[in-house]
C-alpha cells in the first residue's frame, strides 16, 4: 500500500516490517515520532524510558535474549548512550539491534548540531543513511538484515528534512522474525578485559567484512545508488544532501552513498575516474571527505561547500557557479521587514510565574533543556548557563565550590521534571554528597513538553496513555538526602519569589517544587474558568502585562483586553493587578 | 514541472495540519508530493513554516527564497516575513488576522501598518477573513480549515475529494465543523 508519511513514521514501518520485538528510547526533536508510531502497532513492545542510555541497554537486553529491538534518539541523546554504544560494537548483538540517530544541522531544536557520522567511525559500527521516507522504511529493514548477518549493532541516521519530511512509502507485510534462542556466551557478553581482548580482534575483522559488503553489495542491495549523467561533474553525497545535488545539479552524475560507514573507497574511486570534477556533497563535518582524501581521491568539499548549517539547492548552486537556474525573487531590501517573532511560553504555562519570581529574585540561575529554557529570553531573562540535559544542578554546585558560599545564596538550578529524571537526579545527589547548599528548583508540569507532550516516570502513564506507577519526587529527593524538600504553585509567583528567598538563605541543599500541569494538556485547559478585564476598573496602567502572556493585549488607548479564546484560567496577570480590575468568570454559565 | 507551496503562521494556528491535508490529497490524486516541517521549539508561539512541493518529480522538499508559488499565510505579519520565498509571478492567500508577537505586546515594537495594501501592492493576493468566518461557524480553531478551501478554489486543484481526506484526518468529532469551514473557504475564494 502506498502512503504518506513523515520520515520518522516511515522508519517505526520499517521497523515493524522487520518484526521487531522491542522499542525504548528516550523523546528528542527530531527523532520523536519514531517511538511515537512504534507505539501504535501491535506486536512491537514500546517504551519511553527515563534517559537514552537505559533505553540503549533496554534494546541490547532484548537482543541477546532473542528478540529485534531498537532505539531511537535525537544527536545528543547519542552523547547519553555513547557508554552502551561503543561496547555493544564489541558483544555483537542476538537478534538484530539498530540504534536510530536523527541529527539536527542548522540547530531548529537543539542546542548544538555535532554530527552523528563521528560515532560510527569511532564505535567501529556500520552506518546507513537514508534520504527519504521510503528509503527510512527500506533501509530500517536491510538495517535489520545487515545486524544479524554480521552480528553487529547497525546506526541509522536521519536529519531534520529525512526525519520531519513528509514523501511517498509503499509499505509491505510485517515479517514475523521469531525469538531466536537465547545463548549462554560470557566469551561474547561479559566484557572483562579477558573476553574483551579477544572481541576486539573480532570487532576488526567484522569491520573489514563490512567494508567489502560495502564496496562489492551495498549497490545491489539497494543502498547505494550510482546516477550516470554528465562528466563534467560529479557529486558524492549522501541522504538529504542527494535531493539538494539532484536539484541544483541536473547534469551531474551523482554517487549516493546509502551506507556511509565504513566508506566504499573502491567504488568512489571508479566513480571519480568517469568525472573531470569530483565534489563530495555532505553537510556538517567532513567525514566522507576525510576518509577519501585519505585514500589518496582527488576531490573538493568544505573549501567549497560551508561546514555550518543546512545545506540546500540554492547552497549548491552558488557553490558550484550555476546560479541561473535559481527562481526568480524580490530584490534583497526591496521589501518591509516585519518584527520579530520569538517563541514565548504559551498562554497559561506555568513556567512563566517561576521565572518571573527569579528575574525578580536576581537570581544566578542554572538552567536546563526544555521549553522554559525560554525563560532566557526577554522580558524574563532569567537563565544564566544552559548546556545539557541535567547540566543545571552539577553546574550550580560547581558554582558553589568555586565561588563560595555568598555566591552560592544566589544560585539556583532550574530543571523540569522530565529532565530531572532523565540525568538531574545524580546531579542532585552529588551536591548532597558533596557538602553542597545549592536551591533545585524542579518545575513539575506532569509532562515533557517541549518534545510535544510523551509521558515521563513522574506523569503516572506509560507511552500508551495507560496507568503507570508514577514517581513521587519529594520522596525521592528525600532519598537522595535532601532534607528541605517544598511544594509551590508557580501561578501564585509571589509565594514562588518568598520560597526562593528563603531556599536560597538556607546553608544547605533544598528542593523547590514548583507544581502545576503543562496548560497545553487537555486535563489542565480550564475551559470552566477564565479571567476578564472590567473596562471601567483598568486604568491602562499595563502592570499586569508582566505576565507577558500571548492571550493580552491593549493597555495603550484602551482598556487591556484577554482573548477568552486563548486564556487558560492560569491567573497571573490578575495577581499584578493592583486594581481588581481582572476578574474570573466561569465561562461555562 | 513542480509547484511549490508555503504555509506559515503562528505556532498553534494549525499550518500543520493544513499542509498535511494538502499532502495527502496531492499524493491520492498521482501527484510526486514532498513536506517539510519544523516542530520543536519554534512551535511556541513563533513563527512556523510548512512547506509543500509537488509534481511529477520532486527532489529537495525544501522551497528556496523566490521558490514558493503559493504562499498561504494563517496571519497578516507572517505573510510580510515570508514574502521572499514567494516568486514574484504567485500568488498569496491571507488570513485577515493580527496576532501581535510578543515584542508589540511589550510595547517594544509596533505591528506594521498597512500590510494588505503592501501585499497587493506586490503579488496577486487574495485576502479571506479566516478568523470571522470560523467564529461565525462556531470554532475558532477551524479557521485553519477556512484558509485551506480558499487555497485549494486558488490552486485549480478543486477535483480532487478533499472532503474525504478532511474527513480521515481531523478530529473525529470535529469533521462537520471542519467541512463547513473548507466549503466556506473555497466560496469566498471564489468571490
Amino acid at each position: 500500500m502506498r502512503s504518506i508519511m513523515l520520515g520518522n513514521e516511515a522508519v517505526a514501518r520499517g521497523a515493524y516490517e522487520a518484526g521487531v520485538r522491542v522499542v525504548s528510547s528516550y523523546p528528542g526533536t527530531p527523532s520523536t515520532e519514531i517511538t511515537e508510531s512504534t507505539a501504535r502497532y501491535s506486536g512491537i513492545h514500546t517504551e519511553w524510558a527515563p534517559n537514552e542510555k537505559v533505553a540503549l541497554e533496554v534494546a541490547i537486553g532484548a537482543s541477546v535474549a532473542g528478540g529485534r529491538s531498537m532505539s531511537a534518539m535525537k544527536h545528543v541523546g547519542l552523547n547519553v548512550a555513547a557508554d552502551p554504544l561503543f561496547t555493544l560494537a564489541y558483544t555483537g548483538v542476538g537478534a538484530g539491534l539498530v540504534v536510530v540517530v536523527a541529527d539536527d544541522p542548522g540547530m531548529h531544536s537543539s542546542q548544538n548540531e555535532q554530527d552523528s557520522r563521528r560515532y560510527a567511525v569511532a564505535a567501529r559500527v556500520p552506518m546507513l543513511e537514508p534520504a527519504d521516507s521510503a528509503e527510512c522504511r527500506s533501509f530500517v529493514l536491510r538495517a535489520f538484515e545487515l545486524s544479524e548477518r554480521f552480528d553487529t549493532p547497525v546506526l541509522v541516521r536521519l536529519t531534520t528534512r529525512v526525519a520531519h519530511s513528509r514523501t511517498a512509502v509503499e509499505t509491505g507485510e510485517r515479517l514475523e522474525a521469531p525469538l531466536r534462542a537465547f545463548v549462554h556466551d560470557p566469551a561474547k557478553y561479559v566484557m572483562m578485559p579477558s573476553n574483551a581482548k579477544a572481541r576486539r580482534v573480532v570487532l576488526e575483522s567484522r569491520i573489514a567484512e563490512l567494508a567489502r559488503y560495502c564496496e562489492d553489495e551495498a549497490e545491489s542491495a539497494g543502498l547505494h545508488r550510482w546516477i550516470r549523467k554528465g562528466t563534467r561533474l560529479g557529486v558524492v553525497t549522501s541522504g538529504i544532501g542527494f535531493s539538494y545535488a539532484e536539484e541544483a545539479l541536473p547534469d551531474a552524475s551523482i554517487l549516493k552513498l546509502g551506507m556511509v560507514w565504513p566508506v566504499p573507497v573502491g567504488l568512489v574511486r571508479r566513480f571519480a575516474a568517469t568525472v573531470d570534477r569530483l565534489v563530495v556533497v555532505e553537510e556538517l563535518d567532513p567525514v566522507l571527505e576525510t576518509e577519501l582524501r585519505a585514500a589518496g581521491i582527488e576531490l573538493e568539499g568544505k573549501g567549497l561547500l560551508p561546514r555550518i548549517g543546512e545545506y540546500s539547492a540554492a547552497t549548491l548552486r552558488r557553490a558550484l557557479g550555476d546560479d541561473d537556474r535559481k527562481p526568480a525573487a524580490f530584490a534583497p531590501g526591496s521589501l518591509p521587514e516585519a518584527p520579530v517573532r520569538p517563541p514565548v511560553l504559551c498562554a497559561g504555562c506555568p513556567h512563566k510565574g517561576v521565572f518571573l519570581a527569579l528575574a525578580r529574585v536576581k537570581a544566578v540561575v542554572c538552567g536546563d533543556i526544555g521549553c522554559y529554557t525560554l525563560g532566557a529570553l526577554p522580558p524574563m531573562k532569567a537563565m544564566d548557563t544552559c548546556v545539557c540535559m541535567g547540566a543545571s544542578i552539577g553546574m550550580a554546585h560547581g558554582m558553589d565550590m568555586a565561588a563560595g558560599r555568598e555566591f552560592a545564596a544566589r544560585t539556583i538550578a532550574v530543571i523540569g521534571d522530565s529532565t530531572f529524571l532523565h540525568s538531574g537526579m545524580t546531579g542532585l545527589l552529588n551536591t548532597v554528597y558533596n557538602g553542597g547548599a545549592s536551591t533545585v528548583l524542579i518545575l513539575d508540569n506532569s509532562i515533557t513538553g517541549m518534545t510535544g507532550h510523551q509521558q515521563n516516570p513522574s506523569t503516572g502513564k506509560d507511552i500508551h496513555g495507560n496507568a503507570a506507577p508514577a514517581v513521587d519526587l519529594e520522596a525521592l529527593c528525600r532519598a537522595l538526602g535532601v532534607r528541605r524538600v517544598r511544594v509551590v504553585d508557580p501561578n501564585d509567583t509571589f509565594a514562588t519569589e518568598r520560597a526562593l528567598r528563603e531556599e536560597m538563605a538556607v546553608p544547605e541543599p533544598s528542593v523547590l517544587i514548583a507544581r502545576s500541569p503543562c496548560a497545553l494538556l487537555p486535563d489542565a485547559c480550564r475551559d470552566d474558568v477564565l479571567y476578564r478585564v472590567e473596562p471601567s476598573a483598568c486604568t491602562k496602567c499595563r502592570a499586569c502585562l508582566k505576565a507577558i502572556c500571548p492571550a493580552m493585549s491593549g493597555g495603550y488607548d484602551g482598556p487591556v483586553v484577554i482573548d477568552p479564546e486563548m486564556c487558560n484560567g492560569c491567573g497571573l496577570c490578575a495577581r499584578f493587578c493592583k486594581f481588581d480590575a481582572i476578574r474570573k468568570e466561569d465561562a461555562t454559565s | 514541472m513542480v509547484r511549490s507551496i508555503l504555509l506559515v503562521g503562528v505556532g498553534g494556528q494549525g499550518t500543520l495540519l493544513a499542509s498535511k491535508i494538502l499532502t495527502t490529497g496531492l499524493m491520492q490524486a498521482g501527484y510526486d508530493v514532498k513536506m517539510s516541517e519544523i516542530h520543536g521549539m519554534s512551535q511556541r508561539g513563533g513563527s512556523v513554516s510548512s512547506q509543500v512541493r509537488y509534481g511529477d518529480k520532486v527532489e529537495s522538499p525544501v522551497i528556496e527564497i523566490g521558490g514558493a508559488d503559493i504562499l498561504v499565510s494563517f496571519e497578516k505579519m507572517e505573510a510580510l516575513r515570508w514574502l521572499p520565498y514567494l516568486n514574484p509571478k504567485g500568488k498569496a492567500v491571507v488570513n485577515d488576522f493580527e496576532l501581535p508577537s510578543a515584542p508589540i505586546l511589550a510595547g517594544k515594537s509596533l505591528y506594521p501598518k498597512g500590510v494588505l495594501d503592501e501585499l497587493r501592492s506586490k503579488v496577486a493576493a487574495t485576502v479571506v477573513d479566516a478568523a470571522g468566518i470560523a467564529k461565525r461557524l462556531g470554532n475558532a480553531r477551524s479557521m485553519n480549515l477556512v484558509l485551506f478551501g480558499a487555497l485549494v478554489a486558488g490552486m485549480g486543484l478543486a477535483d480532487i475529494d478533499w472532503e474525504t481526506v478532511i474527513s480521515e484526518n481531523v478530529k473525529k468529532e470535529t469533521v462537520e465543523i471542519n467541512l463547513k469551514a473548507f466549503r466556506e473557504g473555497m466560496a469566498q475564494a471564489r468571490g
